[in-house]
C-alpha cells in the first residue's frame, strides 16, 4: 500500500534519530506538538515520484506514557483522527535486546495501525552471538514487514526506503483499544501478559551462541567514570577542558562578528542617506542582529562537546554519578547538562530539562537556570573587574582579577544550588522523583549526528532568542533616540559649541551631543527616574539607564555606557571608556565606581534576571506567565538584596 | 527478611519475584523488571547509590528506594 505520512518510534537508544537523519538528510524541521513542550521533528523522505513525511517521535517503553514527553506517542497513536496520526508506523528496535524492545512494538501491532518493524543495531546483535530468524517473527506478525538494519553505517537504509515506498502490508485484523490512561493497573497486568508472550516469542526466534568469549559486562571505561575519586576528577577535568576550549576557540569569530557589525554599521552610515530610517538600520537593526550573532559561536561549540558526551554515552556516567549529589538540592542527576548549557545561554539549557521526567525537579531546574553566568555577562565582567579590582597577586600566586571572574562564576553556581533547595519547599508535586535511566554501552562518537544537533539548537537560539533580542534592540533603540524634543533642545544648547573648524574638535562636540540626546531621551529620563531606588546599591541614573538597556542582552550594558560616557566601545578604545569611568564623580565629588559599587554592580549581573528571551523560553516551556514571573522577581528581589548588602559592606 | 535489588550484593545472578505496587511500579515493569527477569547489579555510584542493574541484558540504573520495591532471589 501507498503510505503518506510514517512515524518513528521506539525505546530510546535504538537509534531512531540516527534513521531518521539517514532517511531524511537536512530536509528537517523542528516544531511543536500543540499543547506539550516536545520537539516535532518532521523530515522529508524524497522517492523518485513523491515525498514521505517522517516524524520522530519521542523515545518511549511503552505506548502507555509514564511521563510528559511519552504522551505524545498516546496521543497521537491512540486517536485516527489527530492531525499527525500516521499512516503507517516504523517501530524501530535495537536487536540486541529484543526481548524489552518488542512491548512496545506487539502494543502498537494490536492497534492493526500498518507497521514496519525495523531491527536496528544488527552489528551489537551479531557481536553479542545472537542470530535472530526473521521469518519466524514473521510467523507471529504475519501483517508487518520486517526489516535489518544497522544505522551507524547505513545497511539496510536502502531495503527500508523501499519497504517504506512500495512494500507496507495493509491491516486485515481487528484494532485492539488501548487501555485508558488512567487506568495504570490494567496496563501493568497488560505488559506483565506481553512480557510473557514475548519471552516466548525471543526463545524461539533468537538463537544464542554459546562458545562465545564471555564479554566483559564492565568496561575499565565504565569503573574509571563511576569511580569514587576519579569519576569525579575527570569530570572535572573534562568541564574546565570544554570551558578552556570554548572560550579560546570562539573569541577570534568573536572578534570577527563584532568587527564585521561595526564596520557594517559604518558602512550603512556612509551610503544610506541620512535620516531616521538609517538611523534605525544602522544604530538599531544591525547592532541588534549583531548582538544575536556573535552568541552563536560559543554556543555552537558548546553543544559540540556536549553533543560528543551525549553521543559517547559518557554524559549518562555524569548522570549517575551526580545523581546522589543534586538530589538534596530538589535536584536530579539530569539537571547537569540543563545547567551546565546554561552557562553558555540559558536558552538552550531551560529547553535542555525536557529530559527530566519529573515535573518538579525539571521546574527547578529551569527557574535556577539563569543563575549560571552566561557568555553574555563576560564583557560585563571584564569591564568592571578592571574597572575597580587592582591587578595584582594575592598570596604571591593568584590575580586577584582572575580570582574575581571565578569568584563571580561560583556564586552563580553555589547560589543556583542553595535557591533550589528553598524552591523545593515551595514547589509541590504528587509525582515521584525517578531516575530509571538506561546506560547505553560507551562508544565512539557518529560525527554527523553531532552536527545535526549542533545544527538544530543553533537554529533554536537564533530562531527563539534572535527574534526577540531583536525585537527589544529596536524597542530600547527608538526609546534612546527619542525623547520630549523641548528638554532635549535645551540640553544641547548648554553643549559648548566648538570655537573652531579642527576635525577632532568637531567630532568631540558631536559626541557630546549624542550624550546629551541619550541623556534626555526617554531611556535617560527612565533611567533618572530609578536613580533613587538604584541609589542605596551605589549607581547613578548612567548606570540605571544601562540597567535597563542590559533588558536586550546584558552585554549591552558595556555599548550602552560606552554612548553615555560618548568613547567609541570598539577593541582598543575600551580603554578610553575605563578611565572615563575611573575619573566619574558624583555631585558630592567623590568617585562613582569604587570597590563597593563595583561589587555591588557585579553582583546585581549575577542575579538579576535581565534577559527577555529567557523570561520568552521559560514563559514556553512551563506553558504559564507564573514561573516566568516568580523568576523575574525572585531573581530581581536576590539582586537588590546582594547588591545592597555588598554595598554596604565595602563602603 | 525479603531480599530486593537495594540489599543484594553486587555480581549475584538473581531473578525477580515480584514488584511492589507502587507509582512507578508500571513503569519498572516496562523497563523490563517483569517478574522472572534476570538481574544483577554491575556497579554502584560513588555513596552506594544509584545503581547499575544488567537487567536481560541492556544496563539500567536506578536509585536505591526505587531498587527497594524489587524482591529478588
Ligand atoms: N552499533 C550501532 N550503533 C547505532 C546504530 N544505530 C544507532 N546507533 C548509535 O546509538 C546511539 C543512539 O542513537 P540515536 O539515533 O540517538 O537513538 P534514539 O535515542 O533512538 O534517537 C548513537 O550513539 C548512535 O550512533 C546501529 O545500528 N549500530
Ligand atoms: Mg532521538
Amino acid at each position: 500500500m501507498n503510505v503518506n505520512k510514517i512515524a518513528l518510534v521506539g525505546n530510546p537508544n535504538t537509534g531512531k534519530t540516527s534513521l531518521f537523519n539517514a532517511l531524511t538528510g537536512l530536509n528537517q524541521q523542528v516544531g511543536n506538538f500543540p499543547g506539550v513542550t516536545v520537539d516535532k521533528k518532521v523530515g522529508k523522505l524524497k522517492l523518485s515520484n513523491r515525498t514521505i513525511e517522517i516524524i520522530d517521535l519521542p523515545g518511549t517503553y511503552s505506548i502507555y506514557p509514564r511521563s510528559k514527553d511519552e504522551e505524545v506517542v498516546y496521543d497521537i497513536l491512540s486517536n485516527p483522527q489527530h492531525p499527525d496520526f500516521p499512516d503507517a508506523v516504523c517501530v524501530v528496535v535495537d536487536s540486541s535486546n529484543l526481548e524489552r524492545n518488542l512491548l512496545l512494538f506487539t502494543q502498537i501491532y494490536s492497534l492493526a495501525i500498518p507497521s514496519v518493524l525495523v531491527l536496528n543495531m544488527s552489528d551489537i546483535a551479531f557481536r553479542k552471538g545472537k542470530k535472530i530468524l526473521i521469518e519466524k517473527i514473521s510467523e507471529q506478525f504475519p501483517e508487518a514487514t520486517i526489516i535489518e538494519t544497522n544505522a551507524r553505517i547505513k545497511s539496510g537504509v536502502k531495503q527500508l526506503v523501499d519497504t517504506l515506498d512500495t512494500k507496507i502490508k495493509s491491516r486485515n485484523s481487528q484494532a485492539k483499544a488501548l487501555i485508558a490512561k488512567e487506568n495504570v493497573l490494567e496496563q501493568q497486568q497488560d505488559t506483565e501478559q506481553k512480557f510473557q508472550e514475548i519471552n516466548e516469542l525471543v526463545k524461539n526466534c533468537v538463537l544464542q551462541e554459546t562458545n562465545l568469549k564471555p564479554r566483559r559486562k564492565v568496561t575499565r571505561l565504565d569503573k574509571l567514570f563511576v569511580h569514587p575519586i576519579w569519576g569525579y576528577s575527570i569530570f572535572l577535568v573534562v568541564l574546565l577542558a570544554l570551558f578552556q576550549l570554548i572560550f579560546t576557540l570562539a573569541s577570534f569569530p568573536m572578534d570577527l562578528i563584532d568587527s564585521l557589525f561595526g564596520s557594517l554599521s559604518s558602512y550603512l552610515y556612509g551610503v544610506l542617506p541620512t535620516g531616521m530610517f538609517t538611523e534605525l538600520v544602522a544604530n538599531g537593526i544591525v547592532p541588534g542582529i549583531g548582538g544575536v550573532i556573535i552568541f552563536v559561536p560559543q554556543i555552537v561549540l558548546l553543544f559540540f562537546f556536549i553533543g560528543i558526551l551525549e553521543e559517547t554515552g559518557y554524559m549518562s556516567r555524569v548522570v549517575f554519578i551526580m545523581d546522589r549529589i543534586m538530589r538534596p538540592f530538589g535536584l536530579n542527576g539530569k539537571s547537569v547538562v540543563p545547567l551546565l548549557s546554561s552557562a553558555a545561554c540559558a536558552i538552550p539549557g531551560v529547553m535542555a530539562s525536557r529530559t527530566i521526567s519529573n515535573w518538579k525537579e525539571r521546574l527547578i531546574t529551569i527557574l535556577v537556570a539563569p543563575l549560571m553566568s552566561c557568555s553574555a555577562r563576560i564583557p560585563v565582567y571584564t569591564l568592571l573587574i578592571s574597572l575597580v579590582i587592582p591587578n595584582r597577586l594575592v598570596f604571591g600566586f593568584l590575580n586577584l582579577q582572575g580570582l574575581t571572574f571565578f569568584g563571580l562564576y561560583a556564586l552563580g553556581i553555589i547560589s543556583a544550588l542553595l535557591v533550589s533547595v528553598v524552591l523545593r519547599m515551595f514547589v509541590k508535586t504528587n509525582e515521584e522523583s525517578v531516575l530509571l535511566l538506561e546506560l547505553p554501552d560507551l562508544k565512539s562518537p557518529r560525527w554527523k549526528n553531532v552536527g545535526i544537533t549542533v545544527f538544530d539548537k543553533a537554529r533554536l537560539f537564533l530562531i527563539g532568542a534572535g527574534k526577540i533580542i531583536v525585537a527589544i534592540s529596536i524597542v530600547l533603540w527608538a526609546l534612546g533616540t527619542f525623547g520630549p524634543t523641548e528638554r532635549t533642545n535645551t540640553a544641547i544648547q548648554h553643549v559648548e559649541k566648538p570655537t573652531s573648524k579642527d576635525e577632532v574638535e568637531l567630532a568631540a562636540y558631536e559626541k557630546q551631543v549624542n550624550a546629551v540626546k541619550f541623556e534626555n531621551s526617554y531611556i535617560g529620563i527612565l533611567g533618572k527616574t530609578i536613580e533613587p531606588v538604584i541609589k542605596p546599591l551605589g549607581y547613578d541614573w548612567k548606570i540605571g539607564i544601562s540597567l535597563i538597556t542590559s533588558f536586550a542582552a546584558r552585554e549591552v550594558f558595556v555599548g550602552s555606557m560606552a554612548t553615555i560616557y560618548s568613547v567609541d566601545a570598539d577593541g582598543e578604545e575600551t580603554r578610553s571608556l575605563l578611565e572615563k569611568m575611573k575619573q566619574e564623580k558624583n555631585a558630592q565629588g567623590q568617585p562613582v565606581y569604587t570597590l563597593a559599587s563595583g561589587l555591588s554592580l557585579m553582583v546585581f549581573y549575577v542575579y538579576a534576571m535581565q534577559c527577555m528571551a529567557t523570561f520568552a523560553v521559560v514563559k514556553r516551556e512551563t506553558k504559564s506567565w507564573k514561573w516566568p514571573i516568580v523568576q523575574l522577581v525572585y531573581m530581581g528581589v536576590l539582586a537588590y538584596v546582594s547588591s545592597w548588602i555588598i554595598f554596604q559592606i565595602f563602603s | 527478611m525479603k531480599q530486593t535489588l537495594a540489599t543484594s550484593k553486587r555480581g549475584n545472578i538473581l531473578h525477580v519475584l515480584s514488584v511492589q505496587q507502587s507509582a512507578i511500579s508500571a513503569k519498572l515493569i516496562e523497563m523490563g523488571l517483569y517478574v522472572g527477569q534476570e538481574v544483577e547489579i554491575l556497579f554502584r555510584a560513588p555513596f552506594g547509590d544509584p545503581i547499575a542493574v544488567n537487567v536481560g541484558g541492556y544496563v539500567l540504573s536506578l536509585r536505591l528506594n526505587e531498587a527497594a520495591l524489587i524482591e529478588v532471589a
